[in-house]
């Protein structure tokens, strides 16, 4: 397979990126859904080798993936990504946009369709500030990681960890790796006790089911 | 009369002609003895002949895309909005070759030739063309030129499937492909557009079976009505509503002439104008071209594996309002080409000018065309325009 062009110039990641890029082999087929700027994809086409493609309906997000050299592909998510075949990427990616799309359980059936595994990441709606936020203010919670007001979130289907791996239970995604992290994307003793207190961001690495 | 050119405009251009001495068989393996196409280059072609751009025209354009003929014209070439000093192609950076397809009738050997074996016009004796023959001809002028690969091949409608079937037939040619308002290959309602168009020049009591130029006529009613339809089909209903309304210029119905809409002296006017410039037979060959095209043919009918060929990266873009060259046909080609594992990037720019807005100044198309187009020019290695030595 013939690679991706490198892109000209490096760019310093985000740290949650990072955390992503980590996880993902050389050379491998990766798909990010909400590619955003494109970071990750150049990251990767650059240091990894990877054969990627980012999804995003932004026209200034899809005009720095342009600069970069990136893959990306102006598709909304919310329309479905039926138009990509089952088993035809090695890993697809979903960084923060799991909250705003509108059928979130479908979309990770999706995208465990295309590939065997993913990674999804999320803010924490059960951070022990939402959950004060909540109890004295008696208001929608905002947050440095949950920044906006209720009216104009982008963010329609918040959820807490432990209503994620409920969902995982039922619709049969296996988690593989959890990786929680605070606002400065580090982990620590109070966090991996109590992550749905203390976590701010997770890292979820799912499967398929086994079959039984 | 512009009384000075403007400072984005590539300026006063001359066309220049190739001559392809030899015989040229073509797909319909007819042979034509020998061919000339004229084109006109913008820009430098920088020392490793490396930031070379082919522009390739769509059904009705020519080579002239960019500049004045003199300083006397009213207008630029077709795709000045795009070409040009600090435009999505920009000229500092690269090198344009933009010519007139075979079979056209704007200087290349076409129907309007003099046949050398009957010393009379070729009219509608001109042999059909395809895509794949513009492709080779193009591919020659290249050779002439000393271009080895072209940094970009870029088109919208016809032009993108040229630029296609050039990342399909010479991949080693190509660096990056543009592809604007594009199809893999037409819908059975843009044949049957073709076809209306192709019935309303045969059947003008003019055309005399493509013979008109020998009897000393044209069927100007046939091509204006076949532009008219066309020109229906290239715009949006919106944006016709909002272009053109449906106010009656005489006020009543009463009052009435023949000629009462807005809409309806804009498209005699355009079918006035198209018909005395363009040719007839021309404008037959140019849509069967568009018709047959289809590049998954010659692989079982799977473009995927007519992509897979390629090895240029590609841009696709499309526009939502246009519904000749609609966005769901873009959306194919970009699914065919991430199957085909190909490097292809794409963007649906909003706009109510339907399938003309691949001709027009549109923002947000210009600025994501130009950043994606200035990243191949940094790729090929063609100089920054704070390189060029006597840059304004």
């Amino acid at each position: 397979m013939k690679l991706a062009p490198a892109p000209v110039h490096r760019y310093p990641m985000r740290a949650d990126l990072q955390i992503i890029a980590d996880r993902v082999n050389p050379g491998a087929r990766v798909l990010d859904l909400g590619c955003g700027e494109g970071d990750l994809l150049a990251h990767l086409q650059n240091d990894k080798q990877v054969n990627g493609y980012g999804l995003d309906v932004d026209p200034s997000n899809i005009a720095t993936c342009f600069a970069k050299g990136v893959n990306v592909l102006e598709q909304d998510l919310d329309k479905g990504i039926a138009n990509f075949q089952s088993d035809s990427f090695d890993m697809v990616v979903m960084t923060e946009t799991l909250q705003s799309v509108q059928s979130p359980h479908l979309l990770v059936h999706e995208m465990l369709r295309i590939a065997e595994e993913c990674v999804v990441t999320f803010p924490n709606f059960g951070h022990w500030r939402c959950r004060l936020h909540l109890l004295f203010k008696g208001k929608m919670p905002v947050a440095e990681h949950l920044p906006h007001s209720w009216y104009d979130t982008p963010n329609i289907h918040l959820c807490t960890f432990a209503d994620f791996e409920g969902l995982c239970l039922q619709e049969g995604f296996r988690i593989i790796e959890r990786f929680v992290v605070d606002a400065r994307y580090q982990n620590g003793l109070l966090i991996n006790r109590f992550p749905n207190v203390f976590g701010t961001l997770a890292f979820y690495r799912l499967g398929r089911e086994k079959r039984r | 009369m512009p009384s000075a050119l403007p400072a984005d405009s590539v300026g006063v251009v001359k066309p220049a002609a190739f001559v392809h001495p030899d015989d040229f068989t073509l797909q319909c393996d007819r042979v034509l003895h020998g061919f000339e196409l004229v084109y006109e280059t913008y820009g430098t072609l920088n020392s490793d002949r490396n930031n070379a751009v082919l522009i390739c025209h769509a059904l009705s354009g020519d080579h002239h895309a960019a500049g004045f003929h003199s300083v006397d014209d009213a207008k630029p070439g077709w795709w000045d909005v795009c070409i040009g000093p600090g435009k999505a192609i920009d000229t500092n950076r690269f090198y344009v070759v933009s010519c007139n397809n075979l079979g056209g009738c704007s200087g290349s050997t076409g129907p309007r030739t003099i046949n050398k074996d009957t010393g009379q016009q070729f009219g509608p004796l001109f042999p059909t063309v395809t895509v794949n023959d513009w492709v080779e001809s193009q591919a020659l002028l290249a050779n002439h030129l000393k271009i080895e690969k072209f940094a970009a091949i870029v088109g919208g409608s016809l032009g993108g499937m040229q630029a296609m079937q050039w990342a399909i037939s010479h991949p080693e040619r190509v660096h990056a492909a543009v592809l604007i308002a594009c199809a893999a290959k037409l819908s059975a309602q843009n044949i049957a557009f073709n076809e209306v168009a192709r019935h309303a020049i045969t059947s003008d009591p003019d055309f005399r079976n493509g013979y008109y130029a020998h009897e000393n006529t044209n069927p100007d009613r046939g091509l204006g009505l076949a532009r008219m339809v066309g020109h229906i089909t290239y715009l949006s209903p919106d944006g016709m509503g909002r272009k053109f309304g449906r106010e009656i210029k005489s006020g009543d119905i009463a009052s009435a002439t023949n000629v009462e809409f807005q809409v309806e002296s804009y498209l005699h006017y355009q079918g006035r104008a198209f018909s005395r410039h363009f040719d007839a037979n021309t404008y037959l060959l140019m849509t069967r071209a568009l018709d047959y095209f289809d590049p998954a043919r010659d692989f079982d009918d799977s473009l995927d594996r007519a992509l897979a060929q390629a090895q240029c990266k590609f841009l696709v873009l499309s526009f939502p309002s246009d519904w000749r060259f609609s966005t769901h046909r873009s959306t194919e080609i970009v699914d065919a080409l991430v199957r085909a594992r190909k490097n292809v990037a794409s963007a649906i720019i909003q706009s109510d000018h339907g399938h003309d807005s691949f001709l027009l100044p549109i923002d947000r198309y210009t600025e994501a065309f130009g950043i994606w187009m200035n990243q191949v020019a940094d790729e090929v290695g063609a100089c920054t325009s704070a390189q060029i030595p006597d840059a304004r």
